[in-house]
């Protein structure tokens, strides 16, 4: 495994760390000035050089010290965060990334030019109006090991000179005996007269990258200059070490190999569950029950162990935005909620390439540039906004933007030009839009190379179908558009609930279900075909799945039906006998299989037989086309 | 004798089963295990041939019937009956499926000089799904070619019926 090669660590850690600084960077663009950004932005710098030299990227390490040297002086407010040098901080980073992942084609011209353009950015006059001197009396404490991490203490008390002037008392209290005595440990502490100009945090800032783990005391002696700062040590210290005291690195893969061993262990456990059932030994039935209180338990934990905030992802599109808004002159805000939401780690690198699409149709189709925003008298500003929550068992991403909205006209002269629909049909907005899915569809004018290929929104909605979510399309003409992706939140173990129908045996997912009830003898004899349940006032269509399944057996006298939702629409399921609920760990079908539109999958029951579980987006969507094809007839 | 076979590339280890009283051979290289019948769960919608699913050691596997697939009636299953679990490539991913045999005989060689290549007349099946006759006990018996067989089933060919 490649977890202990250092080059492979530094890659990882560096790729991280980059994440970071083009996050804190395009804060800083809204937030000029924000001293946690930048500290944030230095810190990243500060270790991407020293590791890279420790590691053997000297080419990465000589790059990034001419970018932290930069920061390092907005760190210590001579050079303001001005837009110019962040835009080339930001080539800047990119070019160190190309550095650590391709070093061999990395074009040093280029590394260069960026390097000219930090100078130039950097010799902007600097705004910092000077302040009146104060007198803080410091009492610190290095860790143990601090030297051994390669902390010099002598280089910080250097550093506090340079702020202004010092009287240094070393503190030897805690020295032990010669023969007790560490040579390379750190037992000496330091009292610190200052005299200087600057600020607490100024001082909080030479120790940095020692915050999190030593004892530092800052008393003011003397307070003639005004002091805004709280008292508090900064709050991203105390964020920054319980992140590093609280999480490990795991390697996917083992992630994946965990979450198969539960689902087997789930699918052991229902036939344990179904043995113990009909045994008569009290002690087999105790057991049974706390092995599947421990398994289930154990899936959550699983399942939880892989969720992932979904940030990390929203984090990358802002870049995208900002780069494809420059590049079209449009002027775009993007707006993120719920980055908070945790999703599984594997829908969430599944979603990052149908987002970026829709996001790239965004800025490019959705947002009118600004001259034809300010004749429909809105804002030159565009604005477009990622969010995500959950919602019951789902997940909901939305994707909207503040542009011209569908044009409907187009969709419908679009489709009937390509055959998808007949001249004269009518079509809700809905089922409208969700015309601009099918393949080869596009009413993009002209291509751009940013969208508009004519392949889009169809590789959108495989993408969603194979991790079996759905997509909705709103859209107000002039107002903007809203594209919703509903997403399951698990692609290993669902809840489920099993029907029978003729003798086979399906699992519906719970999340799908509304309700159960039972079919009556009059809405039985009503036509065999498709027809209507009156459920508190509302027609909600049935589909007979034994007649769906051509099953040839008799009914039972006493039917049930499911009432399912996907979207804004519900059917009601016909089937002969409600089993119960049910663990379901989901395996794929085979490609023998995979055109059936009816099942997602499949599982293994607790007497080891299978079962498939039915995709209910194709059953209401069937529900409905022949609720359609009636009402068209009629 | 043997070692000389196994030398030879053209030399072929197959599992014989039987189909309605005729033999075919399989390459031993693409079967897993033979299993005992077990219960099946019938796929509504699914090509007659593959509209099974059993559960192979926790894993859900498509169970086909080549006798439909060949154009055979379909028939009750005998006490011989066996599943036969193979993998095969389809359009280049590797596929778990198991195969019903009326009875499975034998894992045996075919010998280099025994093989030849399908003609392409005089066949009772269609010769897409042939990779190579081979003697066995003086008779012929046809080696099939599992991967093209479900391929062409993916990809919506029809099954050919007996000439």
């Amino acid at each position: 495994m490649s977890g202990n090669d250092p080059a492979q660590t530094y890659r990882q850690e560096a790729a991280d760390l980059l994440d970071q600084l083009e996050q804190a960077l395009l804060d800083l663009e809204h937030t000029p000035g924000d001293a946690d950004l930048i500290n944030t932005a230095f810190r990243a710098l500060h270790t991407i050089k020293g590791s890279g030299a420790m590691f053997g990227f000297d080419a990465v390490a000589a790059f990034t010290h001419h970018v932290e040297t930069a920061f390092d002086r907005v760190r210590k407010g001579e050079v303001a965060a001005s837009e110019p040098l962040i835009a080339v901080a930001l080539a800047a980073k990119d070019q160190i990334r190309r550095l650590i992942e391709r070093p061999d084609d990395v074009d040093g011209a280029e590394g260069a030019a960026i390097l000219d353009r930090l100078a130039a950015a950097l010799a902007a006059p600097a705004n910092t109006p000077p302040s009146a001197t104060t007198t803080w009396r410091l009492r610190f404490r290095l860790p143990r090991d601090a030297m051994a991490m390669g902390t010099n203490p002598l280089l910080l008390l250097d550093e506090l000179r340079s702020l202004g002037a010092c009287t240094v008392t070393a503190d030897t209290s805690a020295i032990p005996p010669l023969e007790m005595l560490d040579p390379t440990a750190c037992y000496v502490g330091w009292e610190v007269v200052l005299v200087t100009d600057q600020t607490r945090s100024a001082i909080e800032q030479v120790f940095l990258f020692v915050l999190d783990e030593m004892q530092l005391d800052i008393q003011q002696l003397s307070d003639r200059a005004p002091e805004a700062k709280p008292a508090a040590p900064p709050a991203h210290a105390d964020a920054a070490a319980a992140r590093t005291g609280s999480s490990i690195r795991v390697p996917a893969e083992r992630l994946d190999d965990l979450m198969d061993q539960v689902g087997e262990l789930v699918i052991a456990q229902s036939r344990l569950k179904q043995i113990a059932a009909s045994s008569r030994d009290i002690q087999v039935k105790a057991i049974a029950e706390e092995i599947e209180r421990l398994a289930l338990e154990l899936r959550d934990t699983t399942m939880g162990a892989r969720l992932v905030p979904i940030g990390q992802l929203f984090g990358r599109f802002r870049r995208l935005v900002h780069d494809l808004s420059h590049e079209l002159g449009k002027d775009i805000d993007l707006v993120l909620s719920g980055e908070d939401t945790e999703l599984d780690k594997t829908l969430i690198e599944r979603l990052a390439d149908p987002l970026i699409h829709l996001i790239r149709n965004a800025v490019d189709h959705g947002i009118e540039p600004p001259a034809q925003r300010e004749i429909a008298g809105k804002q030159g500003r565009g604005r477009i906004a990622l969010a995500a929550r959950h919602l019951g068992h789902e997940v909901l991403i939305s994707i909207g933007d503040d542009g011209g909205g569908l044009d409907r006209a187009l969709i419908r002269q679009r489709a009937e030009e390509q055959g998808l629909l007949a001249s004269g049909t009518y079509l809700g907005d809905g089922e409208l839009f969700q015309l601009i899915m099918q393949p080869g569809f596009s009413t993009a004018h002209e291509v751009t190379a940013v969208s508009g290929r004519g392949v889009g929104m169809d590789v959108v909605r495989r993408a969603i179908d194979s991790l079996r979510g759905n997509i909705d399309i709103a859209s107000q003409p002039g107002q903007g558009t809203e594209i919703t992706l509903r997403l399951p939140l698990t692609l290993a173990i669902i809840d489920g609930l099993l029907v029978r129908v003729g003798q086979g045996r399906y699992v519906i997912p719970l999340s799908a279900i509304e309700e159960c009830v039972e079919l009556s003898a009059e809405d039985d004899t009503r036509s065999r075909g498709h027809t209507f349940l009156n459920i508190r006032g509302s027609l909600v269509p049935f589909i007979r799945l034994r007649e769906v399944f051509a099953t040839g057996s008799e009914p039972d006298p006493f039917q049930k039906v499911v009432i399912v939702s996907a979207g804004e629409q519900r059917v009601g399921l016909v089937v002969d006998q409600v089993i119960g609920d049910h663990q379901t760990v989901i395996k794929s079908l085979s490609k023998l299989h995979a055109d059936l539109g009816a099942f997602s999958g499949a599982t293994i029951l607790g007497d080891g037989t299978v079962a498939l579980i039915l995709e209910v987006a194709h059953l209401v969507e069937h529900g409905q086309q022949h609720v359609d094809t009636r009402q068209a007839a009629e | 004798m043997t070692v000389m076979a196994h030398a030879n590339d053209q030399a072929l280890v197959v599992l014989v089963l039987e189909l309605q009283n005729e033999s075919f051979a399989i390459e031993t290289r693409h079967v897993h295990e033979i299993l005992d019948p077990v219960p099946i769960t019938t796929v509504p919608g699914a090509d007659h041939a593959v509209d099974g699913l059993i559960n192979v050691r926790g894993r859900v596997v498509p169970l086909a019937d080549l006798r439909l697939i060949f154009g055979m009636p379909a028939q009750e299953e005998g006490r011989d009956a066996r599943i036969v679990v193979i993998e095969v490539p389809i359009d280049g991913d590797p596929t778990t499926i198991g195969i019903r045999a009326d009875k499975v005989n034998e894992v045996t060689e075919l010998a280099a000089a025994s093989l030849e290549h399908t003609p392409r007349i005089g066949l009772r099946w269609d010769p897409e799904y042939i990779t190579c006759i081979g003697k066995r006990n003086g008779a012929f018996i046809a080696v099939l070619d599992m991967g093209r067989i479900f391929s062409r089933l993916v990809n919506g060919a029809q099954p050919a019926a007996a000439a």
